[in-house]
């Protein structure tokens, strides 16, 4: 699987092509970000390692999201639990954490289980392999996790912060999570760019959707007012190459 | 129909009695009444349909067409005591615009009524009520008028093909409009299948006149799985009078370059005073926008002159053609939702303003003016940029030729074809190897292999995926006898939702707002207000609350987005902030570039050019050179420390788009670090920090070399693959097959999480799967649409040994043009994206650094 993720790396033409953006890559390839005192560092796949726990945190994988779409007479291509998978693989290969942890939604729906390739859940296995697995419920996948490896819970609480699939309501503190798909536009020069972000507030973070075939809601929509309140928020928007702090100001609607 | 305003009043042609004759007293009579007289090519239809032969009919505008192809159904149904009628459908009237349809049927009452003939007419498009379309699969009209996308809904239902089953004539009008394009594709299938449930249709084509009539001929009429192609038959409609065409003679400078055509407003008014009724056409929607203020801003005499263009309300569109058809305005500014049959009062100019792009595009802009064929036509030709002169002067030698463009040869689109085959399988159980005879049967599809079609099958079954993993969920299962049936109803539902082939960027409404000033932009609902019309979707994404742009003649002030509905405030500012959005653009032609080159190659033709563009040229003669006709002409120099190379193959702006893309791909591997290029309908520019020139003379750069064909090999995968281009194209595949859902009523804001988008599976697709049908799919609509690499292909086998180099100190006249346009393209999306999300950054950095 480790040689596996580095040959992806390697097929990433962007880099290859434009030496003058290494320099640039190293700088916004991760940022750090802070919750109540703790530092973590956001990735620009949409994970997030967290260096004191050695813990690689990853958000709505929605893996067999494509299958579940085939069972209603939507084909879409069945590579995306591969593609996830293929990802995650190098962010871990990347970081190196001591534990994953998926704040859930991981399976699209309770048939995953079922409908997964062989090959696919042995990718899967492979990764869980020699660290800590666990899975957090989400409001799609239910106990589907419980047919994997590793650990399944609810929520979790690691050094005070606790972490869920569904942000809890209200001005919550101490708390990362995911579920919102968070998503951010930004309008400039007549071109505009939609992207999946993180959204936090210093007090709580809600990750970006990590699967390959997940959709976004921009943060502007009014689901997220009863988050972040009045007090405002920060966002960083994942580029192609880097991950990049945007002014909220700057963002616009759908 | 366009029989009352066009047909003459006079006899055009003599006709003999006896022909006249094969119409029926009523029809002769009703002729009489209104002074006409049957034409010469009105009767050889007739005639030709009585002895059951399909026929291509090419008459120019004005010469009673449409009347032509449905006098012979009108004739049979006076004759017939029908007892079928309300139960089959006699005629199927096909067009490719939905507000053509409805009038035709509004002018097909007239004669019937006036005739007494009990027969019945109906429309069938998407804004008809359903209650009426489920009652036309019941008790259908003898006359149907409909699009294709229509035909293909009906014939998904099982029960319906009963009604088709007594159809005697389909009528196709605009033919040449509809067949090259996937429009034209689908309605092909759609008449495949029409074949096979009533064989002895006749089909008749309405046609403007085409260069190479050939291909229409052989699209109407069943193929065979012969090498020989059939053809239906020929008539053909005299020409109308002579046109008087010219181009606008103006004192004010010609511009270098730019598409406004702000410079010739002053004497474009002037020419509408000295006339009745001015048509102007322009190329795009903001062309339109533009040249409507010019005028209003020059109007002192508050001439009546109004604006009508696609994305104007539908309301608005209505009152300015009654208010033309009343003769209350002098002067229309409009886009090509007019070119195409509306009929239009007494036109007795036509001011096109910018290239015409294509001789039979002019010709057809031109005839909108004085619909007696007996007059001449005139037109006057407004040029915005030098170049465009030389386009004018060649489009109205070409139309004193009677050149016409040929319509694009294409083969059927796969898309389509995936979208038809899960229709045919919606209306019963299909045997695939009846089904690929069938389908072979459509000229579009008439070389396509058993193999495609078996994968474009595969693809409607299961997605096609190499990874077969969806065989379980199949939608088509074996039915015994090795027939397919549909796996379960609902699939046929989702079908009908899903079909059709335009692909529209979706449209937002846009709306007067109530009140101004009060919200807080983006805050507390927008209430309002009066439709002002429609816009692209990505036109409004682009905007930030409180920027400005043009619409419907007004400067308008965007004030936020509310589901489905852009809305707006009036605003006193005279220049919009957001200069456009694009409406249709069209390329150069072939042929009128064949012109242009001849006429840039013989200066003994020059005279007849504005002293302005004389002088440029003989200025270019000294300086550089100029190409002969069959040579292409490429420069080198210096400027402000960039190095340019630039080349004027005069193939059209997206072949050029295409070679600029491929060139700096390539010179980037030479070593000459180019930094972007730029590219119109004429030349091509790319600059770039090494020195070209140097690098030849060094022998490190061969010209020939640069040039050479296989740069349509692994340089164009390679950059394709990338582009956002092909990205586009396929989501346009993807949804027309039925892969990812058209959208219903805009966006809904609550699914957004749930939504794919079209590039997300492309990326994946491409990964994993790279010879998946649809990419491939996707890869040939790029090829002969957006790319146009066939038209790029024949340019680089035309130039093989006839580049022109000359290395020059300073720019040359011939390259100011094109340079005056850079910097009004981007060039790499995906490193636009990432540079403005890193600009956005900075931003952040910059506002924290200085505690803004």
């Amino acid at each position: 699987m480790r040689s596996c993720a580095r040959r992806c790396k390697g097929t990433s033409h962007m880099l290859e092509l434009k030496s003058e953006r290494l320099p640039l890559l190293a700088e916004r390839a991760e940022q750090a970000i802070s919750i109540c005192g703790k530092s973590l560092i956001a990735d620009s796949t949409g994970a997030v390692y967290w260096p004191a726990e050695a813990a690689l945190l990853v958000a709505d994988l929605h893996l067999e999201k494509a299958s579940a779409q085939a069972q209603a007479g939507t084909f879409l291509p069945p590579y995306d639990t591969r593609e996830t998978l293929i990802r995650l693989a190098a962010v871990i290969d990347r970081y190196q954490p001591r534990r994953v942890i998926a704040l859930g939604d991981s399976f699209h729906d309770q048939g995953a289980a079922r409908r997964i390739g062989a090959d696919d859940r042995e990718r899967l296995e492979i990764l869980q392999e020699d660290r800590e697995w666990i899975w957090l419920s989400g409001n799609h996948d239910g106990r589907v996790a419980r047919e994997f490896g590793g650990r399944v819970g609810e929520e979790i609480k690691l050094a005070g912060i606790t972490l869920r699939h569904e942000p809890a309501c209200g001005s919550a503190t101490h708390e990362i999570a995911g579920h919102m798909h968070p998503a951010a536009k930004l309008s400039l020069y007549g071109t505009s760019i939609r992207r999946p972000c993180f959204v936090g507030n210093g007090r709580r973070i809600i990750m970006p959707a990590f699967g390959a075939f997940t959709g976004g809601l921009n943060v502007l929509d009014d689901a997220f007012l009863p988050l972040f309140g009045n007090g405002g928020m920060a966002v960083w928007m994942l580029g192609q190459e880097g991950i990049y702090a945007v002014a909220t100001r700057l963002l616009c609607r759908d | 129909m366009r029989c009352q305003a066009k047909a003459p009043s006079t006899a055009a042609q003599p006709v003999h009695a006896a022909a006249a004759s094969r119409l029926p007293p009523p029809f002769l009579d009703w002729f009489n009444r209104r002074g006409w007289q049957p034409r010469a090519h009105q009767l050889g239809l007739l005639a030709n349909v009585a002895r059951r032969r399909s026929t291509l009919l090419i008459a120019p505008t004005g010469a009673g067409k449409t009347l032509a192809g449905f006098l012979p159904s009108l004739v049979a149904l006076m004759d017939r005591a029908r007892p079928e009628s309300g139960n089959f459908i006699h005629t199927l009237y096909v067009s490719p615009l939905k507000a053509l349809t409805s009038d035709i049927a509004r002018n097909l009452m007239a004669p019937l009524s006036e005739m007494d003939l009990p027969i019945t007419v109906e429309t069938r498009t998407g804004d008809t009520p359903i209650a009426r379309k489920q009652r036309q699969r019941r008790r259908p009209p003898d006359l149907l008028l409909t699009t294709p996308e229509q035909i293909a809904l009906l014939l998904s239902h099982a029960e319906t093909s009963r009604i088709f089953a007594k159809l005697e004539t389909v009528i196709i009008d605009e033919i040449h409009a509809l067949m090259p394009s996937k429009r034209g594709d689908l309605l092909a299938l759609d008449l495949a299948r029409l074949a096979s449930i009533a064989p002895g249709q006749v089909r008749i084509g309405l046609s403007a006149t085409v260069a190479r009539a050939s291909e229409l001929r052989a699209y109407l009429v069943p193929q065979t799985e012969t090498q020989v192609t059939r053809l239906a038959d020929l008539l053909t409609a005299p020409d109308g009078a002579a046109h008087d065409i010219s181009m606008l003679e103006t004192d004010a400078a010609l511009p270098w370059a730019g598409h406004t055509t702000r410079y010739a407003a002053a004497d474009i008014l002037r020419a509408i005073g000295a006339h009745r009724l001015s048509l102007l056409f322009v190329n795009t929607r903001s062309q339109a926008e533009l040249l409507f203020q010019e005028l209003w801003r020059l109007n002192d005499d508050n001439l009546p002159i109004a604006l009508h263009h696609g994305s104007l309300d539908v309301a608005r569109r209505r009152k300015v053609e009654a208010a033309m058809a009343a003769g209350s305005l002098r002067a229309v500014v409009s886009t090509s939702t007019l070119d195409l049959g509306v009929d239009w009062g007494e036109v007795d100019l036509v001011i096109n303003v910018g290239a015409p792009k294509g001789a039979s595009r002019l010709l057809q802009r031109v005839g909108r003016a004085n619909h007696r064929l007996e007059e001449t036509s005139r037109a006057l030709l407004v040029p915005s940029n030098r170049f465009e002169v030389l386009e004018c002067r060649a489009a109205i030698e070409a139309a004193a030729a009677g050149a016409h463009d040929a319509t694009a040869h294409r083969t059927g689109a796969l898309d389509v074809l995936a979208q038809h085959l899960w229709g045919m399988a919606c209306s019963g159980p299909i045997s695939p190897d009846s089904l690929y005879r069938e389908v072979l049967s459509a000229q579009p599809y008439a070389s396509l292999t058993r193999q495609r079609f078996d994968r474009v099958l595969d693809f409607v079954a299961t997605g096609g995926y190499a990874l077969r993993a969806y065989e379980r969920f199949a939608r088509l299962r074996q039915a015994g006898a090795g027939r397919l049936r549909l796996a379960h109803p609902r699939l046929a539902q989702h079908y009908r939702m899903n079909v059709g082939t335009i692909v529209e960027a979706p449209l937002v409404k846009v709306r007067l707002a109530g009140r101004r000033g009060k919200r807080r932009p983006g805050i507390g609902p927008l209430t309002g207000g009066r439709l002002l019309g429609e816009v692209e979707e990505y036109f409004i994404e682009q905007l930030q609350i409180g920027d400005t742009f043009a619409l419907g003649g007004e400067v308008v002030r965007f004030e936020g987005l509310q589901d489905t509905d852009a809305f707006v405030t009036r605003t006193s500012d005279p220049d919009p902030m957001i200069p456009s959005y694009a409406g249709g653009k069209f390329p150069l032609s072939t042929p009128l570039a064949n012109r242009v080159r001849s006429l840039l190659a013989e200066p003994g033709r020059w005279r007849q050019l504005p002293q302005a563009v004389r002088d440029w040229l003989l200025r270019q003669q000294e300086v550089s050179a100029l190409p002969a006709a069959n040579e292409v002409l490429v420069e080198s120099f210096a400027r402000a420390r960039r190095h340019y190379l630039v080349a004027y193959p005069f193939e059209g702006r997206l072949a050029h788009q295409t070679l600029g893309m491929l060139l700096t791909r390539r010179l980037d591997r030479l070593g000459a670090k180019p930094l972007g290029f730029v590219a119109s309908d004429y030349a091509l520019a790319i600059w770039s920090l090494g020195d070209v020139a140097d690098l030849q003379r060094r022998g490190r750069l061969d010209l020939a070399v640069l040039f050479a064909e296989d740069m349509l090999g692994d340089d164009l995968e390679a950059w394709l693959a990338e582009s956002n281009l092909m990205r586009r194209t396929f989501r346009i595949n993807a949804t027309i097959a039925g892969l990812i859902e058209r959208r219903h009523g805009g966006r809904v804001k609550s699914g957004r999480q749930l939504t794919i988008s079209a590039d997300l599976i492309y990326d994946v697709l491409r990964k994993h799967d790279p010879r998946h049908i649809l990419l491939e799919a996707a890869w040939e609509d790029a090829a002969t649409g957006l790319l146009d690499i066939r038209r790029l292909g024949e340019f680089l086998r035309r130039i093989k040994g006839r580049i022109r180099y000359k290395a020059l100190d300073h720019v040359s006249p011939l390259a100011v043009p094109v340079l005056l346009q850079i910097g009004q393209e981007l060039v790499n999306a995906k490193g636009v994206a990432e540079s403005i999300l890193r600009e956005a950054a900075d931003a952040l950095v910059r506002e924290a650094m200085q505690g803004d």
